[in-house]
């Protein structure tokens, strides 16, 4: 039997919930309406065309250009997420060894593109590597080249433009790693003889490995789903799934053939999210968005 | 840390170099917008407001500009509001259910925007929301939301929630007590979340491409569709007023955040 006085907490707990869900209700609601059901209506349309088929998904499996652009997908999302380790670990690790007021200054200067508009930059992309670009005509002046190089509408520019947009996601997860790594234990290293190179590569690299996860994640799965760099940049050749998926959908009105690609792509960003969180949590991971 | 002095020059040569290519191509466009010239030539062969005026006097392009902001106000006041009462519901809450709520509200950063844009797309077309303006909102409401919630909810982290207590035991009301002790101090939270709504309703374009059409289409969306074309120095200047606004805003939103603390 329970007392009157627990009648009334549970009451006055159930009210708060009640409360609680009413005031996320609404935004629950959007995000219901605008992505679980038109993602699931995605999902739905790939399996069914007058009758449950998998015809779609058996095109993907067997016909090339599926193949090749689910290649060339992955192939450009890995070396971005290489090039942005390359080009990111140095940078997030200066930030974090500086002093205070240089680390801001470079970290300043990392976020400042951030809040530029991605086509803003590939605008800026196509003007300097274009035929008649900044780019070759420095070069020309210098006498470097006789003939401009093909610097984009090919991977090339995807490549440059599209590791541009998303070397900010790998330097800041990396940076937030790196500031909790405690700085007396690369002193109590050092104390006990070893040298510089020696404490770094027994004591700060291992320990920033979580932030090597988190942002090469994060970089990976947005470089799969990128669509307007590679659009804009990739001169057509370079077609990647969510090219894919666009052009079936608004050329060729394969609603069903689009969402079957748009399928795929979603399972390996689930899956990828999914192995990733068997070692750090994943709001780590997005907490940097 | 020590550092051996060919190292420490490596690292500095680095670093400049790669910040050189992360900033190069914001320095590159304002100049451009600047030129007299009908192609892109760096440095412009003389300075001139053509490009600017072309945007001003195209009908097309205001047309688009209306839109895009109209876009963007609707979409702040929209979200902003809702993401407050949810990062509110889900940071008071200790409830199971509310965890799953607040991994869903985040859902829009982890789906891969060419999937939703494509999902939204057929939502659209079957109950005739295609091409509209209400269209066009819901969707950048669903994509300003996560931002709202995450700063809101980042905001009242830091705030302690007995205080509001402390107000309801004195007599207010749930509602006046979140207005006038709650409201208050995670003030900063919420506009540096509605700031960023509004950013990502400018910037918006994937979602735009497949969705708006018409008289109603967004600054983006026309330039993509040129870009694609041909590289029009209209564009430059459409860029450094659209990249000026964000900094700008940006600015506004870390001045109050930093205030806050």
């Amino acid at each position: 039997m329970s007392s009157p006085v627990q009648d009334l907490s549970v009451l006055h707990q159930r009210r708060e919930q009640r409360l609680m869900l009413a005031l996320a209700m609404p935004a629950l609601l959007v995000i219901l309406l605008l992505v679980v059901l038109p993602v699931g209506w995605l999902a739905w349309q790939s399996v069914y065309h007058n009758g449950f088929t998998l015809e779609n998904y058996r095109r993907i499996w067997s016909e090339d250009i599926y193949w090749r652009s689910f290649a060339l997908t992955f192939e450009i999302s890995l070396l971005v997420t290489l090039l942005a380790l390359l080009l990111g670990y140095p940078i997030a690790y200066a930030a974090s060894v500086a002093p205070k007021r240089w680390g801001i200054i470079i970290l300043a200067l990392v976020v400042l593109p951030f809040w530029t508009s991605v086509l803003v930059r590939a605008y800026a992309w196509l003007a300097l590597l274009q035929r008649t670009g900044v780019i070759n005509q420095l070069l020309r002046q210098l006498g470097v080249i006789d003939e401009p190089l093909a610097l984009v509408h090919n991977s090339f520019g995807t490549i440059v433009a599209t590791l541009h947009i998303l070397l900010p996601f790998m330097v800041l997860p990396l940076y937030a790693t790196m500031q909790q790594i405690p700085r007396d234990l690369m002193q109590a290293g050092a104390s006990l003889g070893a040298g510089p190179m020696l404490t770094f590569w027994r004591i700060f690299l291992p320990l920033s490995l979580p932030g090597v996860l988190a942002g090469s994640t994060l970089v990976f799965v947005l470089a799969l789903g990128f669509y307007i760099t590679p659009e804009l940049l990739g001169g057509g050749r370079t077609i990647m799934i969510s090219m894919l998926v666009s052009r079936n959908v608004e050329l060729y009105d394969q609603w069903g053939a689009a969402s079957a690609v748009g399928v795929v792509l979603l399972v390996a960003v689930g899956l990828i999210f999914f192995a990733v969180s068997r070692f750090i949590p994943l709001d780590r991971v997005l907490g940097q968005k | 840390m020590t550092m051996s002095r060919p190292f420490r020059i490596a690292l500095v040569v680095t670093c400049a170099l790669v910040l050189l290519y992360l900033i190069l191509p914001i320095l590159i466009i304002a100049p451009m917008s600047f030129s007299a010239a009908r192609f892109l030539t760096f440095p412009p062969p003389a300075l001139s407001l053509r490009w600017y005026e072309e945007y001003v006097g195209n009908p097309a392009w205001m047309q688009a500009t209306r839109v895009t902001l109209t876009v963007a106000v609707l979409t702040v006041v929209i979200a902003t509001p809702l993401g407050v009462a949810a990062a509110y519901a889900i940071s008071q809450s200790k409830w199971r259910i509310m965890r799953l709520i607040h991994m869903t509200l985040l859902l829009p950063l982890v789906v891969p925007i060419i999937i939703t844009a494509v999902g939204i797309f057929f939502v659209f077309a079957k109950v005739g929301l295609a091409a509209t303006m209400t269209g066009l909102v819901l969707a950048n409401v669903m994509l300003g939301l996560p931002y709202v919630v995450i700063s809101v909810a980042a905001g009242l982290q830091s705030f302690d929630a007995t205080q509001e207590m402390v107000a309801r035991s004195l007599g207010m009301n749930r509602l006046r007590s979140f207005f006038v002790v709650t409201l208050p101090q995670i003030k900063p939270s919420v506009i540096a979340g509605g700031i960023f709504a509004f950013i990502s309703a400018m910037d918006e374009t994937i979602v735009a491409l497949f969705i708006s059409g018409g008289q109603y289409q967004p600054l983006t969306k026309r330039m993509f569709t040129a870009l694609r074309d041909e590289i029009d120095p209209t564009i430059a200047a459409i860029s450094t007023l659209m990249t000026a606004v964000s900094f700008m805003l940006v600015l506004v939103a870390t001045s109050r955040s930093k205030k806050d603390a």
